[in-house]
């Protein structure tokens, strides 16, 4: 194993599909057209001595260290900023080229520290390497004049040691504000690479190079600390800088990786790839891989540098058991866990039938691990009661896109963004949920696309530094179908609609019957404007700017599915994408922003209860025989139950037995104190994860887990695209996941024999058509692919629908607008939504075991200062939520971002609890929870409520494990 | 609705799949539930909600009594 290395070709790729052919150094060499003279050597495999220049970022042509000499031109230009043109003759390297770039050089490390070998950045560093490129020997000028190296100057002759004479104003001290990466502006060369790298790669314009000349350096904000700053800590400046004055806290600490592996976050749905890069077993540092499709070379704060949960001081790494939730855990074997689970499962079968028992997969395990969870209980349990935590989230999704086009999934690449003209997001927080989309869509933005954001908050992208929205339409929580209808409605009554695309992609007649009814008067903006609360002008607008605007694209998050029509909304979303004929070619489409990291990959490998692999009803007696045929077993028919079906089973006594793989049901699940209820009624309990979690308080098995960089697999992404996880060091529990779920299997009397994932893989393949190409192999060697991957498509499917919808014609269907049950009234006169942030991830179980808390102590409860000084609420004072299914109690936070009438909160904390507010209100079509509206009160309080004390106190003596008596040899 | 349990709760869903499928023509209301129904809801809530009928269906939506009567066929 060596480090994976990748070229640095000094400037972005261009586009242009016209190429020019030049010589560079006698060698003929053809490019695109507006490819830099330095790229293009690069290309040809010479490497032009460079400092200001990497290809992450547009080329400055500060350093002047590429320069160059093009025959029959005056003077060295820059290659970095001189493009590529028909006939040019380039000579890179001769005696004026050299003396000149020395010259540079020698400047350079005139004012540089010479501590190179005890340096972090000793054996990564560009500066060291140019110096050795152009061949620098020795260094003419010395400390002795003006510097940034040192905190005092050298005495000099007629030095008098006061502390005034000794002080040096051009040395600035470290700044370890950022819990993962130093600033050191001693050894800063002011390449500005870093500025650029914040500015066109992440788009949060938080660093400025302040001062000019010597005086100038690099600053985040109004010379602020890092921390301090707009800074959100992508880390794009610390891989971008040449030299160690940005550098991780982590290499600093270990030193220089020597080998790494490419894997896939583990965190949300954008799925960036990475280099592990690694000192034998041990993490150096993550950084992102350029050849990432998803995320190009760019990463967000939890990705790159929110890993350090994985040593974490409470991660369990003993099986254990208990009989009663009472009881301390006792550790035990994997084998006596394994048995004493399925002696209990067994148990339940016998008293309560085969459908008493069942288990949840999990959206963060590997596609291979959910298949065989799915595979037990379908196969071994002998029941269908399997379900996935897409259910709280996606579930609509599936329903809505399967019944309008024919797929279960979101229709582009991420790629795609980068053509569409007009963006519009709806129910979604693209810069906190999904970091790296949104900085490629800023990216997009800034270039001139045009944005429409339908979200009752005003999110970050309505307005940041350089991008803002066209259209923000601040609708009540829970009226999507009434605004999308009412879209509809104005381009259908405006004559907008892509007649040539419907007719010759759609249901024609059912489009007519669908144009009918949004053209009715009382789906107008205007009619529909009371119950919105969305200004029916800016409606009619942003319904022609997308309609008319060129190529659009819908991205949609959980503020679209987490409603009581949350299947509606995504069929309404449908039906404006073909009305407009915004399908089936790069720039358009409709894609769901995805919450965790293989949601996508657990829906795929049939988590739903009436559904096998690949989106096929369990009622369908081909594809069931040929399952039965693969696996030996006779599969049950029936649908089983979904996740809240399953509590409310518990509680009434049919269902009594649980395995949930890495989830924490009680935590992220609505109406937390019906969960309990579920929970306590059940007779054996099984958690799987890292952490005792909030489930695992009422769980009698714990089957500690293995995180992402303890196992080989593949996870996949919201854009359907299938990338390696690949294990870089021993599962410190013992067992990769798909082992223990194998384990437990063997002691339930089901085996299945797998030596390695990639032969669940092929599994898979031979029992799911639109995975039939795929395998470890070909992932290897072409780094991933969208399905459908088969034989019509064997490198996969960037676009879907192109020629045709999946399902034939495409299907408009019907969006009535029926208000949510859950209303305001006297008592709960406001609305609640909640939502998350950038630094922390779903319910935090492995965000808040991070430094990533400096950025999110505590979830905080956002209200309009109107709602609050009519309570007498003030900026962070406690503050009592209730709702019509219990009460909690957080700080407020005071803002305009919410209307008047909403309030907002995360869900990041278990003590925060938020979910004794939220109802079990649910969608009607997949009982998706109504997470976004919940109808509430608030008032001023002093602290916890009761529920959250006796809740801290159960929790407390829930977790705690027995010490293990002296072994008795 | 707390601490709804069945039949209320399946009650309220089977209300709720009514709205969506009657919203989407006469005709297509009564098999759209049934077939939703049937495709989405485990054996022992099909069970009881027939049974529900059958003890009367009170609180029941028209078009969603019709769409379980089929269901047993
Ligand atoms: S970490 Fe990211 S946001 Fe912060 S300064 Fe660097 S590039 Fe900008
Ligand atoms: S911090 Fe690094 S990238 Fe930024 S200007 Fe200084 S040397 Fe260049
Ligand atoms: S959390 Fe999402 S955006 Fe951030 S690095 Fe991971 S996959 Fe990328
Ligand atoms: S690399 Fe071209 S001027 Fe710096």
């Amino acid at each position: 194993m060596s480090l994976v290395h990748e070229i640095d070709y000094g400037t972005p790729r261009a586009k242009s599909a016209t190429m020019v052919t030049l010589t560079i150094d006698g060698h003929s060499v053809t490019v695109p057209e507006g490819t830099s003279i330095m790229r293009a050597a690069m290309e040809m495999g010479t490497q032009i001595p460079k400092l200001c220049a990497t290809d992450m970022v547009d080329a400055f042509g500060s350093c002047r260290l590429c320069l160059v000499e093009i025959e029959g031109r005056a003077g060295t230009p820059a290659s970095c900023t001189t493009p590529a043109m028909n006939g040019l003759v380039v000579h890179t390297q001769n005696q004026r080229l050299q003396t000149i770039r020395k010259g540079v050089m020698e400047l350079y490390i005139s004012d540089h520290p010479l501590d190179c070998l005890t340096c972090a950045a000793n054996g990564d560093c560009e500066l060291q390497d140019m110096a050795g490129a152009v061949g620098l020997r020795d260094v003419r000028y010395g400390y002795e004049g003006e510097n940034h190296v040192f905190a005092k100057t050298k005495p000099s002759p007629g030095h008098d040691h006061s502390p005034h004479d000794c002080e040096n104003d051009h040395w600035m001290a470290k700044d370890e504000s950022n819990p993962y990466f130093t600033y050191d502006p001693s050894k800063c060369i002011v390449c500005s690479r870093c500025v650029r790298a914040c500015e066109e790669v992440q788009g949060t314009f938080a660093l400025t190079i302040s001062g000019r000349g010597f005086e100038s350096r690099v600053s985040p904000g109004m010379s602020e600390s890092f921390l301090g700053s707009e800074c959100v800590s992508c880390g794009a400046c610390v891989q971008a800088c040449p030299t160690a004055t940005l550098t991780e806290k982590s290499v600093i600490a270990i030193g220089q990786p020597e080998h790494s592996a490419v894997t896939t976050c583990a965190y949300c749905g954008v799925g960036c790839t990475f280099k592990a890069e690694m000192r034998g077993e041990e993490l150096v540092r993550m950084v992102p891989y350029k050849d990432g499709k998803a995320n190009r070379g760019h990463s967000c704060v939890k990705g790159r540098f929110a890993w350090g949960y994985a040593n974490h001081k409470e991660r369990i790494l003993n099986p254990m058991i208990r009989e009663r939730i009472t009881d301390p855990w006792q550790e035990v074997s994997w084998d006596e866990a394994f048995n004493f689970a399925a002696t209990k499962f067994r148990g339940i079968q016998a008293k309560h039938g085969r459908d008493a028992i069942g288990g949840i997969t999990s959206s963060r395990c590997t596609n291979e691990e959910v298949f065989v969870v799915q595979k037990l209980i379908r196969a071994g349990f002998g029941n269908n009661n399997v379900d996935t935590c897409a259910r709280v989230c996606h579930s609509p999704t599936g329903y809505g896109l399967s019944s309008t086009f024919g797929t279960s999934a979101g229709t582009q690449d991420f790629d795609s963004v980068e053509q569409a003209d007009v963006v519009m997001i709806i129910g979604a927080n693209p810069t906190d949920g999904h970091p790296v989309f949104a900085s490629r869509l800023k990216k997009r933005l800034r270039a001139g696309a045009k944005l429409i954001v339908v979200d009752p908050r005003r999110t970050d992208i309505v307005r940041s530094a350089h991008v803002e929205a066209q259209h923000h339409l601040p609708l009540l929580p829970g009226t999507n179908v009434a605004v999308l209808t009412a879209m509809a409605h104005v381009i259908v009554t405006e004559g907008l609609v892509d007649e040539a695309f419907v007719r010759e992609r759609c249901d024609w007649s059912e489009f007519e019957d669908w144009a009918a009814f949004v053209a009715q008067p009382k789906h107008s903006p205007e009619a529909t404007g009371i119950m919105t609360g969305v200004d029916p002008k800016e409606l009619r607008a942003a319904a022609r700017l997308f309609a008319t605007g060129g190529n659009g694209a819908i991205y949609y998050g959980l503020g679209v599915t987490e409603h009581s029509q949350g299947s509606t909304t995504v069929i309404a979303i449908a039906n404006l994408a073909m009305a407009t004929g915004n399908i089936g070619r790069p720039g358009v489409g409709v894609n769901p922003l995805r919450g965790q990291n293989n949601v996508q990959g657990s829906c795929d490998m049939g988590s739903f209860p009436h559904e096998l692999p690949g989106y096929r009803h369990i009622a369908g007696d081909a594809v069931r025989e040929q399952f039965e045929a693969m696996w030996n077993v006779k599969l049950n028919a029936e649908p089983g139950l979904r996740i809240p079906n399953m509590f409310d089973a518990a509680v009434e006594g049919t269902f009594m037995g649980l395995y949930v793989q890495g989830e924490d049901i009680l935590q992220s699940d609505p109406n937390t104190k019906h969960v309990v209820a579920a929970l306590s009624a059940m007779e054996c309990v099984i958690v799987h994860d890292l952490f005792l979690n909030e489930t695992a308080n009422y769980a009698h098995v714990f089957f500690p887990g293995s995180t992402f960089l303890e196992k080989n697999g593949t996870f996949t992404n919201a854009e359907r695209r299938i990338q390696r996880v690949r294990k870089v060091m021993s599962p410190k529990n013992g067992l990769e996941d798909w082992e223990v779920t194998l384990g437990f299997a063997k002691a339930l009397g089901y085996e299945m024999t797998y030596s390695h994932p990639s032969e669940i893989m092929d599994e898979i393949a031979a029992l799911t058509p639109t995975f039939a190409g795929v395998s470890f192999a070909l992932l290897d060697e072409v780094g991933s692919v969208q399905w459908p991957c088969n034989e019509k498509a064997p490198l996969g499917t960037p676009v879907m629908h192109i020629d045709g919808f999946v399902r034939g014609k495409g299907k408009f269907m019907i969006t009535e607008y029926v208000a949510t049950d859950e209303r305001t009234g006297p008592r709960f006169p406001l609305l609640l939504t909640t939502g998350r942030i950038l630094s922390q991830y779903n319910v935090g179980a492995q965000t808040r075991r991070t430094e990533n808390i400096v950025w999110h102590e505590e979830d905080r409860l956002e209200m309009h200062p109107h709602d609050a000084e009519m309570r007498g609420v003030r900026d962070g004072d406690w503050c009592r939520l209730q709702s019509r299914a219990g009460e909690t109690t957080l700080r407020a936070r005071i803002t305009e971002r919410v209307a008047p009438g909403v309030v907002y909160t995360t869900f990041h904390h278990p003590t925060t609890q938020a979910n004794v507010i939220t109802t079990e209100f649910s969608d009607w079509a997949t009982n998706c929870p109504e997470y976004k509206v919940t109808a509430v009160q608030i008032s001023p309080s002093n602290g916890p409520s009761e529920w959250q004390r006796d809740y801290d106190e159960q929790a407390r003596q829930s977790r705690r494990i027995a010490i293990p008596a002296e072994a008795a040899e | 609705m707390t601490q709804a349990t069945s039949p209320d709760r399946l009650i309220y869903m089977a209300n709720q799949i009514g709205t969506f499928f009657r919203s989407q023509g006469a005709d297509k209301a009564v098999p759209g539930i049934t077939e939703h129904i049937r495709k989405f809801w485990d054996p022992r809530m099909r069970k009881a909600i027939t049974a529900h009928l059958d003890a009367g269906g009170e609180g029941l939506d028209p078009p969603v009594r019709e769409a379980i009567a089929a269901l047993k066929g």
